[in-house]
C-alpha cells in the first residue's frame, strides 16, 4: 500500500491489443469448403468473385445503418428508403446524360457514372439529415418508437417515391463500356463485378483509416464507447452524430445505385429486398461493428452464390441457417461491440 | 354476464362504447345491413383482421416484443387449411385436422424462435424475426409443387360453405341464407370467440405480467418473474391467435397464397392498424382494422374523385392518386406515433377522464 508505485516501462502501458482473428479466415474456409462441391474450378472462380461483388455492395449499404447504430444507437428501419431514393437519383441523372452513357469510351461513361453517384451520394446525405431531424431526433432511446416510426418513414418515403418517379419498373441499364466480361484464362469476369469490388474496397479502407487515424474517428469511437464523456470534454458529439448519420445514408445511397445497376431494373420496392439481407449482416458481423459487417457481407453473399448454384431453392433461406450457427457460436456477432 | 365476457375490462369512455357497439352490430347483421357481395367480403375481411391484429397486440401492445414474423403465423394457418383441403377434399375433418397441424407447427416455431432470440433487446428480435419471415415466405414461393408457388393455390370448402347451398327456402329479411352467409357466420363467431379470449387473457394475473415486462423487464425479472419464460408463452398465445386468423382467412377466401397471408405488405397493414387503434389496448384492434379497411376500400373512391377533381394543378393530382392511399396512412401512421402514441383509443379514454 505504502510503497511507491514502480515506474512503469513502456511496454507496462499499453496493453497489446490483441487482434481476433478467427472471423476472418470464415470466408476463406467457406469459399475452401465449396470448391469441392462445385467441383469445376471455373465456375468456382466466377461464383466467388460475383458473390465478391455483391457482397462488397451488401457491405456499402450496411456499414452506414450498422455505424450509426454503434454511435446513436438508433436502427432505422427507414434505412431502405436512401437506398431507393439513391438508385432513383441516379437514373435521373444518367438519364439527363444519355450521352455520356451511351459513348463508346470507358472514361465518358464513368465520368457520367461517378456524376450520377456524386448526385446521388449528396441528395440521399442531405435526406439523411433531414430524416434525422424530422423523423429520429424525438426518439432517442426509446427502441420501440424507433422501430416504428422509421417504419412509418420508410413507407411515406417510399410512396413519395411513386408519386415523383412513378410507379412503374424502371430499366436501370449500365454504361457501354462496363457491360460483358473480361476474360482472364477461362474465367471470365463480369466488368461491373470488378468496378463495385474496387469500390467496395475503396470505401473500406476509407472507413478504416478515418476511424482508426484520424481526429475524427477518434472522436466517433470514443462516442461509441462513452458519449457524455465525450460530450464532457467539449466537443459536440450531437453534431458528430448528425453528420455521421448523413454519411450513413449517403453510402447506402451509394450502395443503391450500385444495387440497382447490378439487377438492371429498378422499383420502390428495391429497398425492402436488400434490407433482409443487411440486417443478416450487420447482426453476423456484431451490431455496431464495421470490421464485422465486412466479413459478415461477405459471408451472406457467398453463402448465397454458392447454395443459388448448389441448392438454388434455399439460396434465401440459407442466410438463415448461417446466421443461426454464427449466433449459436458468438451470441453477438462475430466482433461484438464491447458497450452493448 | 357482460362483466364476465369482457373480462371486466369495459371501454372507459362513452364515445368508444358507441363506435364499438356500432361496428360490433355491424359486423353481426353485415349480410342484412348491407347489399352486394364487395360489402359482406369487406365486414369478413374487417372479423379477420381483428382477431390478428388483436394477437399481434398481444405481442406489441402487452408485452413489448416487436416482431415481423407475424404474418408467417398467419400464413401457415391460411396454407393449413388450404393445402388440406385442396389434398384431401373438402370436409369438416380435413378443415379441423388442417386448423389442428396448422396450431402445433405455428406454435412450435413461435417457441423455437422465441427460445433463440426473446432473450436479446427489442432491436435484435425485430430484425431476426423479420429475416426469418421473409425466409419462410421465399421457402413458400419456391416449394411451388406444394403451395403453388406464387400463384396459390383455390380449393373448395365443407359444402354448407359454399354459395350454391341453400339453408332456408325463403329469405329472411331480403337476403337469401346461402352458404356464403353461413361462412360469414362462422367466420364472425371465430372472430368474436377469440377476440373474447384474448380480453380474457391480458385481464388475467398473466397478462398482467406482460404489461409488468413491457414497462420495465429487468424490474419484472427483479420481482421474480422468468422473463423469457412469460415472452415465450406470449409469442406462442400470438401466433397460435394468429394461425387461427389466417384458417378464418382461408376459410372465407377458398384460397391461400403468399400475396393474401405472408407479404411483407400485410406486415405493414397490420403495424398500422395497432398503432392507430391504439397499443395494448384490444379495442384498439378493432378500431384500428375497421377504419384500416374501410379506408382501402373507400379511401381510394374518395381520392380517385380528389384526383380528378384538381386536374391541372401540379403535383397534387399525383399526390391524391388512389394508389397513393398508403402515403396517407403512412403519414398518419409517423404523427400517431409521435402525438398519439396511445392511438385512437387512448386518445378517446383520455378526454373521458
Amino acid at each position: 500500500m505504502t510503497a511507491a508505485p514502480a515506474p512503469a516501462s513502456a511496454s507496462d502501458a499499453l496493453p497489446d491489443i490483441r487482434h481476433d482473428y478467427l472471423p476472418i479466415l470464415l470466408p476463406v474456409a467457406l469459399s475452401a469448403l465449396a470448391l469441392p462441391f462445385v467441383g469445376n474450378p471455373t465456375t468456382w472462380v466466377t461464383l466467388t468473385v460475383a458473390a465478391l461483388a455483391m457482397g462488397m455492395m451488401i457491405f456499402v449499404i450496411a456499414s452506414g445503418l450498422t455505424l450509426v447504430f454503434g454511435l446513436m444507437d438508433v436502427l432505422n428501419f427507414g434505412h431502405g428508403a436512401f437506398i431507393a431514393v439513391g438508385a432513383y437519383i441516379a437514373l435521373s441523372v444518367l438519364a439527363l446524360l444519355s450521352g455520356w452513357v451511351q459513348a463508346d469510351s470507358l472514361l465518358w461513361n464513368l465520368m457520367a457514372l461517378g456524376l450520377a453517384v456524386t448526385v446521388a451520394m449528396v441528395g440521399t446525405g442531405l435526406l439523411g439529415l433531414a430524416f434525422e431531424r424530422v423523423i429520429v431526433r424525438p426518439v432517442y432511446g426509446q427502441h420501440l418508437k424507433q422501430i416504428l416510426i422509421t417504419m412509418g418513414g420508410l413507407i411515406v418515403a417510399e410512396q413519395l417515391i411513386h408519386v415523383i418517379w412513378g410507379g412503374d419498373q424502371k430499366a436501370m441499364a449500365l454504361p457501354a463500356a462496363l457491360r460483358g466480361a473480361v476474360v482472364i484464362g477461362e474465367v471470365a469476369i463480369e466488368r461491373f463485378r470488378i468496378l463495385t469490388v474496387a469500390v467496395g474496397i475503396v470505401v473500406f479502407a476509407a472507413m478504416i483509416l478515418v476511424l482508426n487515424r484520424t481526429r475524427i474517428g477518434l472522436l466517433i469511437r470514443a462516442g461509441v464507447e462513452n458519449p457524455e464523456m465525450v460530450e464532457a470534454l467539449g466537443y459536440r458529439i450531437r453534431r458528430l452524430f448528425v453528420g455521421v448519420f448523413a454519411v450513413g445514408s449517403a453510402l447506402a445511397g451509394l450502395g443503391g445505385v450500385l444495387w440497382a445497376l447490378y439487377r438492371e431494373t429498378l422499383t420502390a420496392a428495391i429497398g425492402g429486398d436488400v434490407m433482409v439481407l443487411v440486417f443478416i449482416v450487420i447482426i453476423i458481423g456484431g451490431l455496431g461493428s464495421v470490421g464485422g459487417c465486412f466479413i459478415g457481407a461477405i459471408l451472406v453473399a457467398m453463402m448465397a452464390n454458392y447454395t443459388a448454384f448448389l441448392l438454388p431453392k434455399v439460396a434465401l433461406a440459407s442466410n438463415i441457417l448461417l446466421m443461426v450457427a454464427i449466433l449459436m457460436w458468438r451470441p453477438q456477432g462475430l466482433y461484438p461491440v464491447a458497450k452493448r | 354476464m357482460l362483466n364476465t365476457l369482457l373480462s371486466g375490462d369495459y371501454p372507459r369512455s362513452r364515445i368508444l362504447t358507441g363506435i364499438l357497439a356500432a361496428i360490433v352490430l355491424g359486423l353481426a347483421f353485415a349480410p342484412f345491413l348491407f347489399s352486394g357481395a364487395a360489402a359482406i367480403n369487406t365486414a369478413a375481411k374487417v372479423c379477420i383482421f381483428i382477431v390478428l391484429v388483436a394477437s399481434y397486440d398481444l405481442l406489441l401492445g402487452y408485452t413489448g416484443i416487436v416482431s415481423f414474423a407475424h404474418t408467417m403465423f398467419f400464413g401457415i394457418g391460411g396454407y393449413g387449411v388450404g393445402l388440406g383441403l385442396y389434398a384431401f377434399g373438402a370436409s369438416w375433418g380435413v378443415l379441423a385436422l388442417g386448423i389442428l397441424l396448422a396450431l402445433v407447427v405455428g406454435v412450435v416455431l413461435a417457441f423455437l424462435i422465441g427460445l433463440l432470440s426473446l432473450r436479446v433487446r427489442a432491436i435484435f428480435y425485430a430484425m431476426i424475426t423479420l429475416a426469418v419471415a421473409s425466409a419462410f415466405l421465399i421457402l413458400a414461393t419456391q416449394f411451388s409443387e406444394y403451395t403453388g408457388g406464387e400463384d396459390g393455390r383455390s380449393f373448395s370448402v365443407p359444402q354448407v360453405l359454399r354459395p350454391g347451398y341453400r339453408l332456408l327456402d325463403q329469405p329472411v329479411f331480403g337476403t337469401v341464407i346461402n352458404g356464403r352467409v353461413l361462412a360469414y357466420y362462422l367466420v364472425f363467431a371465430m372472430a368474436v370467440t377469440l377476440f373474447l379470449l384474448a380480453l380474457r387473457v391480458v385481464n388475467s394475473p398473466f397478462g398482467r405480467v406482460l404489461q409488468a415486462i413491457r414497462e420495465n423487464d429487468m424490474r419484472a425479472e427483479a420481482l421474480g418473474y422468468r422473463v423469457v419464460y412469460y415472452r415465450t408463452v406470449a409469442n406462442c398465445l400470438a401466433a397460435g391467435m394468429a394461425v387461427l386468423a389466417g384458417a378464418m382467412s382461408a376459410i372465407w377466401l377458398r384460397y391461400t397464397g403468399p400475396d393474401t397471408t405472408l407479404s411483407f405488405a400485410i406486415m405493414l397493414d397490420i403495424l398500422l392498424m395497432v398503432v392507430i387503434g391504439g397499443m395494448g389496448t384490444l379495442y384498439g384492434a378493432v378500431i384500428g382494422a375497421t377504419l384500416f379497411i374501410v379506408a382501402q376500400n373507400y379511401l381510394q373512391k374518395l381520392m380517385a374523385t380528389a384526383s380528378t377533381a384538381t386536374e391541372g394543378i401540379p403535383l397534387l393530382p399525383k399526390l391524391l392518386h388512389p394508389d397513393r392511399w398508403l402515403l396517407l396512412l403512412g403519414l398518419l401512421f409517423v404523427l400517431s406515433v409521435y402525438f398519439f402514441p396511445t392511438g385512437i383509443v387512448g386518445r378517446l379514454r383520455g378526454k373521458s377522464g
